[in-house]
């Protein structure tokens, strides 16, 4: 009895060890399908739901849609937004509230979302990319408006 | 706890005499050590290879996210809890949302339930497939490893199309989720399970029948089922000690009461019956997954709530079963817009606490086995 067990257990231990090794042959003759990635060289297109970095979205004519209403700087969680308002004088002689500059901190952005799901005007959005190495930490700090851009007309 | 004395000093001679032999030596594993999956630091007392004492020294990654919780809304704390248990971040999203949703009293629409499920799944799913390949490379097989990324890589795929990140998603929020799914998710997630059936079966060929793989694992690290019920264990880790405590089964929240799953229960108590629990509890995943892809119910993806939530006076207390086991999130609140104070239960560091007890009389090569198939993430202890 105890012969035929011990038998039996070292054949077992075969079988799983052959039954293990049948899948690495698979692997090694199916060698088709590669799932490695040439990263540097061939750059994957990354769903646009991916959040990257926050950008403002600016049209041809220079124009964004950022009121200066800073619901996303209070929505972050992490003070990565910092908003400078101004007045601009309307034609009309009006004081129009606007913003001066839009600072954005990558450094500390934790890319949740909340700031572009509290924004009512859709001015600012998740940009793909991820590629944020730099050699200056400095650089990380960004002001999103562009240099001489206005507020679309119509948006309040 | 922290006895930094007895990791710089000799043992004292009292307590070398309370062993058999004298021959004894302590042992730092970590910070920094490969097998320990993350920067958990074990000070182990050795008597030749025989372990004595293991005692975790926490602290070295403490980033306090319960103190960080209390200066942030009930909108904003919800995204650090991703960065405590990394592999279930949505898991633990979404025990914090239930518990402000408890808290405000919102009424979830019945498409956002469904989605939350079906993420809460997919994400068990890439957590155990994680610590499949982790387990297995622990014990000496390397390939798993990689087969078990090529998988999660999938999981990974259809997260970032609908939720925007691969690892910390941020997708719940108060009301529902962030966003609707994406209108590649539900053929995507088809395309997963189709090909995901077939790798378990790979999966077991390759590791579970495994000769060496079995000697390894089993009858090490022994947890009766009333040392596991002693010591706090939630999560795979007491239910193969025979201790029923699926969340989903027992508290059910969501859509859980509405479908067809087994509670996972093992009797052995010992390392490969806590890797047959997780290797059956991702065929329960994937049949959950399979009910619910094609019933999501039409209509609103998050209920309307306040721009600024207040939570009334009071404590609340939600739980949820995460991929390593019961996550609790308990708010006392003032009635401001930020919490009073947030205290997380979280389930890696009470099945940590049990380290001990299963390691003491096991050699050392036996502790890498333990812990892994602890399934242990340390933010998830140390936060």
């Amino acid at each position: 009895m105890f012969l035929s067990d011990y038998i039996s257990e070292i054949f077992n231990a075969t079988k799983s060890l052959l039954k293990g090794m049948r899948r690495t042959g698979y692997y090694f003759t199916h060698h088709k399908q590669i799932i490695t990635q040439q990263y540097p060289d061939v750059k994957q297109i990354l769903p646009e739901r991916f959040r990257g970095e926050v950008v403002m979205t600016h049209d041809e004519k220079n124009e964004h849609a950022c009121t200066g209403c800073t619901a996303c700087e209070l929505a972050c969680p992490n003070g990565t937004i910092k908003i400078i308002t101004k007045f601009d004088i309307l034609p009309d002689g009006k004081k129009k509230k606007a913003i001066d500059t839009f600072i954005y901190h990558l450094e500390l952005c934790t890319m949740c979302n909340l700031c572009i799901e509290a924004c009512p005007t859709d001015a600012i959005k998740m940009a793909q990319n991820f590629e944020h190495s730099v050699y200056d930490r400095s650089q990380l700090t960004k002001t999103l408006n562009k240099p001489g851009s206005k507020i679309k007309e119509g948006i309040e | 706890m922290y006895r930094e004395t007895q990791i710089l000093k000799a043992v004292p001679s009292n307590i070398a005499n309370d062993f058999d032999d004298n021959n004894e030596m302590i042992i730092n594993v970590g910070p920094q050590h490969p097998s320990t999956h993350g920067v958990l630091h074990l000070v182990i007392t050795l008597s030749g290879e025989t372990i004595k004492n293991v005692e975790p020294h926490l602290g070295y990654i403490h980033r306090s996210i319960e103190k960080m919780c209390e200066s942030l809304s009930y909108r904003q704390f919800i995204y650090v809890t991703s960065r405590m248990d990394y592999l279930s971040s949505h898991i633990n999203n979404h025990g914090c949302a239930l518990c402000v949703e408890k808290g405000l009293q919102i009424e979830v629409p019945a498409r956002a339930k469904v989605i939350r499920v079906l993420m809460d799944e997919l994400t068990r799913l890439a957590s155990h497939q994680l610590w499949w390949g982790a387990m297995a490379m622990d014990v000496g097989a390397l390939t798993p490893f990689f087969h078990a990324f090529r998988e999660r890589e999938t999981i990974n795929d259809i997260m970032e199309e609908t939720c925007g990140a691969r690892l910390t998603m941020n997708y719940m929020v108060p009301g529902g989720v962030m966003v609707d799914l994406h209108p590649n998710f539900q053929t995507k997630t088809k395309e997963f399970i189709a090909l995901f059936k077939s790798k378990i079966d790979e999966y077991d060929e390759l590791v579970t029948g495994n000769i060496i793989f079995q000697n390894r694992m089993k009858d090490v690290g022994v947890l009766s089922k009333e040392d596991a019920i002693s010591y706090g264990c939630t999560g795979p880790t007491a239910r193969a000690s025979s201790v029923s405590c699926d969340i989903r089964k027992l508290y059910p929240y969501e859509v859980y009461n509405q479908l067809q799953f087994d509670e996972v229960i093992e009797t052995g108590g010992d390392c490969y019956s806590r890797y047959l629990v997780r290797m059956r509890e991702m065929r329960q995943s994937l049949s959950i997954v399979e009910q619910l892809i094609d019933n999501i119910p039409e209509g609103e993806f998050q209920a309307k709530t306040k721009a600024v939530l207040k939570l009334p006076k009071g404590e609340f207390y939600s739980r949820i079963e995460t991929a390593r086991g019961e996550f609790g999130v308990y708010i006392i609140s003032e009635g401001a817009t930020t919490p009073y104070r947030i205290k997380f239960r979280s389930p890696g560091f009470s099945n940590l606490s049990a380290l001990n007890h299963m390691a003491k009389g096991y050699k050392i090569g036996d502790l890498v086995a333990i812990m892994g198939s602890l399934d242990l993430v340390i933010p998830d202890i140390d936060r």
